[in-house]
């Protein structure tokens, strides 16, 4: 992953955990293990911003930054594009295995348990 | 009416009943790299044709190949514009067969770069969200890990591409299990599979109502497949890999949301048809048969070429 990848990901780690809009400082402020310079924290919540994964809000003469979604949804987002199997993502995703239904799974998976024992007996 | 359209004619109408023919045979399951040639054969050579026949039908007269013919129609129009003599009721057929082909080309065109850019579009968003979300697992070298219970795994096909794997996947299957599923994606990543599937998925979003393109896209669908677990079994012995793609097929059911019943019905058979493959493997294609289908698959799509840019007199 490069820098700047590694840093939009540490501030929206920030900005999940927090439970109010943050400032510029303030998120820099919470990334305590680095030593980053006020502009580029800046320039990377505008860039998540732009993005749609932060938005942001005027409170006195400052700007502040929230997630616009909770981490679940865009986890849950990732997973339904996964799991969508109605066409259109078919061609942008290769899943390994669609689904088939439990009890046939179960019924061939008992039938190669039983293969192995018969192969280890 | 000349030879060249009527070969066109006959290639467009014929590959139809070909490719329903093609889906419900049962020799693509032991070669699925010839039959997923022989698809994109009769796929190219369907819309070749298709749009050769009606240029030509509406050119009338093959002194400079079809496609030729139809430019020098199609200038003459522009020159006389609406100032033309009567017209008789084969020109105005003739007219209509032209625009027919021409539609129907920037349609074919229309739909693979809209294609393209959805699938872009898709991809770049899940880029995006794995570079927030996702991180490394030593279980999965080289993968990417999701946190979420649901069982799933998939890979991101592209320059920067990825394999991701769900933490439900990681709790669901063993470590040996775990490379099976990343030998079958790598061999997804290595083929570019997805280049393969893309214009049939774009036909059958421009054809949805026409059964034919939805035969196609999921017999290819299934024989991409087929041939990534063929490739992952030279890596990884069968057992593994039929019980891994059991636990994430049972398992991944439950996470798909109502709407898409009706494709789980239709899939469901195909992890099964998967699995009796990879544990009962009937013997490939004899290198003959292979020839003949790589054969099949050239003609479809070169004779229509041909007879686009050659005068046949």
């Amino acid at each position: 992953m490069n820098r700047l990848g590694e840093l939009e990901r540490a501030i929206m780690d920030v900005l999940w955990e927090a439970a109010d809009p943050l400032s510029v400082r303030e998120v820099s402020g919470r990334l305590t293990d680095r030593d980053l310079a006020h502009t580029t924290v800046m320039t990377v919540l505008d860039r998540l911003a732009k993005k749609g994964f932060a938005r942001r809000e005027r409170s006195g003469r400052a700007w502040h930054y929230r997630a616009a979604e909770s981490r679940e949804a865009y986890v849950t987002e990732l997973m339904l594009s996964a799991l969508d199997q109605t066409g259109d993502r078919q061609a942008a995703l290769a899943r390994f295995a669609r689904s088939v239904s439990g009890t046939e799974a179960q019924a061939l998976l008992d039938a190669l348990g039983a293969l192995g024992e018969v192969a280890r007996s | 009416m000349s030879a060249a359209v009527v070969i066109l004619a006959a290639v467009a109408i014929v590959c139809i009943p070909a490719a329903s023919a093609l889906a419900h045979a049962r020799w693509p399951r032991r070669s699925p790299a010839a039959a997923i040639l022989l698809w994109q054969g009769l796929g190219l050579g369907w819309g070749l044709a298709a749009v050769g026949a009606l240029l030509g039908l509406g050119a009338a007269g093959n002194q400079t190949g079809v496609l030729g013919a139809a430019f020098a129609r199609l200038a003459v129009i522009a020159r006389n514009g609406t100032s033309q003599p009567a017209m008789t009721a084969v020109a105005v057929v003739q007219l209509l067969c032209l625009a027919a082909g021409l539609t129907l080309l920037a349609v074919l065109c229309w739909i693979l770069v809209a294609a393209f850019a959805a699938v872009a579009k898709a991809r770049q968003r899940q880029r995006q969200l794995l570079n927030l979300l996702a991180h490394g697992d030593p279980k999965v070298p080289g993968a990417l890990v999701v946190d979420h219970p649901a069982a799933a795994a998939y890979c991101l096909p592209g320059l920067r591409s990825a394999i991701v794997v769900s933490a439900g996947t990681l709790a669901l299957l063993d470590a040996h299990e775990l490379a099976a599923v990343l030998a079958h994606e790598r061999a997804h990543l290595r083929e570019r599979h997805d280049l393969v599937l893309l214009p049939f998925a774009a036909l059958l979003r421009a054809f949805r109502w026409a059964g034919v393109a939805r035969r196609a896209q999921s017999a290819v669908a299934l024989l991409v497949e087929m041939h990534a677990d063929d490739r992952a079994l030279r890596h990884r012995p069968a057992r593994e890999l039929a019980t891994a793609l059991l636990r994430v097929g049972a398992a991944g059911g439950g996470a798909v949301p109502s709407g898409a019943l009706a494709a789980a019905a239709r899939t469901e058979c195909d992890v099964t048809a998967r699995v009796v493959r990879i544990l009962r493997p009937a013997p490939g294609l004899c290198p003959a048969s292979r020839a003949l289908v790589g054969l099949a698959a050239a003609t479809a799509a070169t004779v229509p070429a041909i007879l686009l840019v050659l005068p046949l007199r």
